[in-house]
């Protein structure tokens, strides 16, 4: 095969086995025991063989691909593994192009297999055929089309290897339907290393060294984390770094839950409608560290007004992402938990006093003009602050949050307690309706354990109501928060701030959603009276068993703070 | 400010990689003024040759996108200064235009262009050069009829000692 890898020795001797048959066995061989799909003409022989590997990989069907491959992704990023995605060609291939994207843009690992047409087929128009390679490939960390049995196991371990390794990402393997029919001696070797790939640069110590004479030397110092904390496995070395130091840190959407929310230093979250503080101290930081995160332009808002007056010290795993949107005076690349731990020790003590207290100071200001609003609202219709402080208060921040795109994500993100990691599961960089629901169904699978609740606006749940069905035959417990403002409600927001109120194509008139989820064999109920939360959430949450609660809120509700389009993020808006 | 820039890029060889390359490039509207592949000194490894007009802070970014693809070595920017460079062109021009005065030996001599094959009706000159030199080449041909002429991509290799090891 042409990328050059280096191999360990076959995982079982040599058999005779199909293309399709080398796939399970492959998977087993990569520790997956759980996957997503659906099938379709091309991948039925793969789908055949796994009918007699079911005791060891558990196969989910969700009720479209993009289902599927959301619950991957919703499954990778709570047990930090591999997410693996079944489909046919043609429209079942097309079908994961969102979630593939998603996982792109997010980080997240995953490996799709596609059926495609027999090799002799390509290139002639088939029934179902489609270049899948070509579509997938800006959406993918690498993909590759299979046409001979014997490249299988080798397509397979360079692709769990490429999907989680250094900046994890998805990966896509397309076979073709001869090959899966094909007959050859299967072994399979793990992946360790590819001639043409580093995943992770060699950490520079003298960089080390600088980043921290600078964060020693600062006087206004300001953390601002993201994923790579997580994916980096570095939360224990960052919660050290900052406490050492009193440093004030921030989060960035995906970077809540890598510290706990309570946590003293936690200062809030990042961008357009993060928190007050953060947002209006980047601007006034001298020293601005970034660990694993990206400078995403929601975060930074106009760049030619970001941190200006700060050294930016920039910690992160990929090169590309050094001075893409941010210039950086100290880089440190590498794996952050390696990096932290060369940093620790050289970092001094200190209490940052006066400063922490201008974050409090802010704070302070954002809970009076919205936060108490927000959460403890004494009249008009139930807000979705409120919904959420009373999750927070009945789970005690030990539930995972898996939210969708919109109002509702804004509002959980900024409220939600988190006190463990790998705890928010939500489509980030691509910004995906749909992905919450199939998403807790896979983040359920992956940590059935924990207590997973799906926050979902009416919109984004019609984009996937239909995996209301593989909840039901897995018969997972997942709570299903509808936040019925009955409006595309964040887009709502901008009409009604920036396009005078014409609410172009935003108004919904919803189903029955309570006779839906009963349709489905879940139980629910909808509310719209404030007296009735507290044991809505109760019932919900003692239920044995999937539940969906409704929850009416108010109609023109809008999220603040907020950096408008186009603003400076000190220009942040409380109202 | 934008200028000229080519860009090395070396790979695995893998039928899908020059789609990765180019939309790259054209996701972020950089036209591709010449492209060129081609094995390099070491046996299975590939390079690209790529001119692109564009400024220094793009160029810098581009090659990181570059290298992070997964087949990707090693991907360097330069400028011409600090390459050494060539393109060829072919001309294909009537026998007997061309016999008329003395213009074959001024080809020869001025332009230091070949003559690749002479047949009863046409002559195919070979000119190697900088883009330039080409065109000058074709300028001065123009006059008597010019059937058919093609420029190839750029290739260069590069002048500081060093800066592809480990690849
Ligand atoms: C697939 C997709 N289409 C369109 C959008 C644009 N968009 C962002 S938020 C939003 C409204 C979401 O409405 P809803 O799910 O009801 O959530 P709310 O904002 O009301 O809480 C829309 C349409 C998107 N993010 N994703
Ligand atoms: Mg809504």
């Amino acid at each position: 095969m042409y990328l050059e890898a280096t191999l360990t020795p076959p995982v079982k001797e040599t058999m005779r086995t199909s293309g399709a048959d080398a796939v399970p066995r492959s998977f087993i061989a990569e520790d997956v025991d759980l996957i997503f799909g659906y099938p379709g003409g091309a991948i039925m022989p793969v789908y055949d063989a796994l009918y007699h590997y079911q005791e060891q990989v558990k196969h989910v069907l969700t009720r479209h691909e993009q289902g599927a491959i959301h619950a991957a992704q919703g499954y990778a990023r709570v047990t930090g593994k591999v997410g693996v995605v079944l489909a046919t060609s043609g429209p079942g291939a097309t079908n994961l192009i969102t979630g593939i994207a998603d996982a792109m843009i997010d980080s997240t690992p995953l490996v799709c297999i596609t059926g495609q047409v027999g090799s002799q087929l390509l290139g002639t128009d088939a029934f179902q055929e489609i270049d899948i390679i070509s579509i997938s490939m800006p959406a993918t960390k690498w993909n590759y089309q299979v046409t001979k049995a014997e490249q299988l196991p080798e397509a397979l371990s360079r692709a769990f290897y490429i999907a989680r390794s250094g900046r994890p990402g998805p990966v896509l393997i397309d076979i073709t339907k001869d090959a899966q029919f094909e007959m050859f001696d299967f072994a399979y070797r793990k992946c360790k290393q590819i001639r043409s790939y580093t995943p992770v640069p060699t950490l520079n110590l003298n960089r080390v060294e600088e980043a921290a004479d600078l964060i020693n030397s600062a006087k206004k110092p300001l953390v601002v984390f993201g994923q790579g904390v997580i994916l980096g496995n570095a939360e224990k070395e960052f919660k050290q770094l900052i406490e050492r130091a009193n440093l004030p840190a921030a989060s960035t959407l995906l970077g809540l839950s890598a510290l706990p929310s309570d946590h003293p230093l936690y200062v809030g979250m990042l961008g357009m409608h993060g928190n007050y503080a953060p947002n209006v101290l980047t601007n006034e930081c001298d020293v601005l560290i970034a660990v694993g995160m990206r400078f995403d332009d929601r975060v930074t808002g106009d760049l030619s007004r970001y941190a200006k007056q700060a050294k930016v010290i920039h910690f992160d795993i990929d090169p590309a992402e050094i001075n893409k949107n941010v210039q950086a005076d100290v880089a440190v690349l590498g794996d952050c938990k390696e990096s932290l731990q060369a940093l620790i020790p050289l970092v001094y003590e200190r209490s940052h006093q006066s400063w922490l207290q201008e974050f409090e100071a802010l704070k302070g200001v954002e809970q009076t003009k919205v936060i108490e609003q927000d959460l403890k609202p004494t009249s008009g219709p139930i807000s979705m602050g409120e919904v959420i402080y009373q999750v927070n208060v009945q789970t005690d921040g030990h539930a995972v949050l898996v939210t969708d795109v919109g109002q509702h994500q804004m509002v959980a993100s900024r409220y939600t307690q988190f006190k463990q990691s790998k705890s928010n599961i939500t489509s980030g960089g691509l910004g995906t309706m749909g992905f919450c629901l199939p998403a807790a169904l896979g983040a359920k699978l992956g940590a059935p354990e924990r207590e997973v609740i799906a926050v979902i606006g009416d919109g984004g749940f019609q984009m996937t109501i239909q995996e209301l069905g593989a909840i039901f035959q897995t018969k997972v417990a997942v709570k299903i928060i509808i936040l019925n403002n009955s409006f595309l409600g964040m887009v709502r927001q901008w009409q009604q701030l920036f396009f005078d109120k014409r609410y172009s194509s935003t108004e919904m008139e919803n189903p029955d959603f309570v006779a839906i989820a009963k349709g489905y064999g879940i139980e629910g109920e909808s509310i719209s009276e404030r007296e009735n939360l507290p044991a809505a959430v109760s019932e919900m949450l003692q239920h044995d068993g999937s539940y969906l609660l409704e929850v009416h809120v108010g109609q023109e509700d809008n999220v603040f703070p907020m950096v408008p389009t186009g603003a400076s993020v000190s220009e942040i808006r409380l109202e | 400010m934008e200028q000229a820039y080519t860009l090395s890029i070396f790979s695995e060889n893998s039928v899908g990689l020059l789609n990765r390359i180019t939309s790259i490039l054209t996701r972020r509207h950089l036209n591709i003024d010449s492209i060129n592949s081609s094995e390099s000194e070491s046996s299975g490894i590939y390079r690209f040759t790529i001119v692109v007009k564009t400024t220094e802070a793009q160029v810098k970014k581009l090659v990181l996108q570059l290298e992070k693809q997964v087949e990707v070595m090693k991907a360097v920017y330069h400028t011409d200064s600090d390459t050494v460079f060539q393109e060829i062109a072919l001309y294909k021009i009537s026998t007997k235009s061309i016999s008329e005065g003395n213009l074959v030996e001024k080809l020869i001599r001025d332009n230091n262009a070949r003559i690749l094959s002479v047949e009863s009706d046409f002559m195919i000159i070979e000119k190697t050069g900088h883009k330039e030199e080409t065109q000058e080449l074709l300028d001065f041909l123009s006059p008597y009829g010019v059937l058919e002429f093609v420029r190839s991509g750029r290739v260069s290799v590069i002048k500081p000692m060093g800066e592809l090891e480990g690849i």
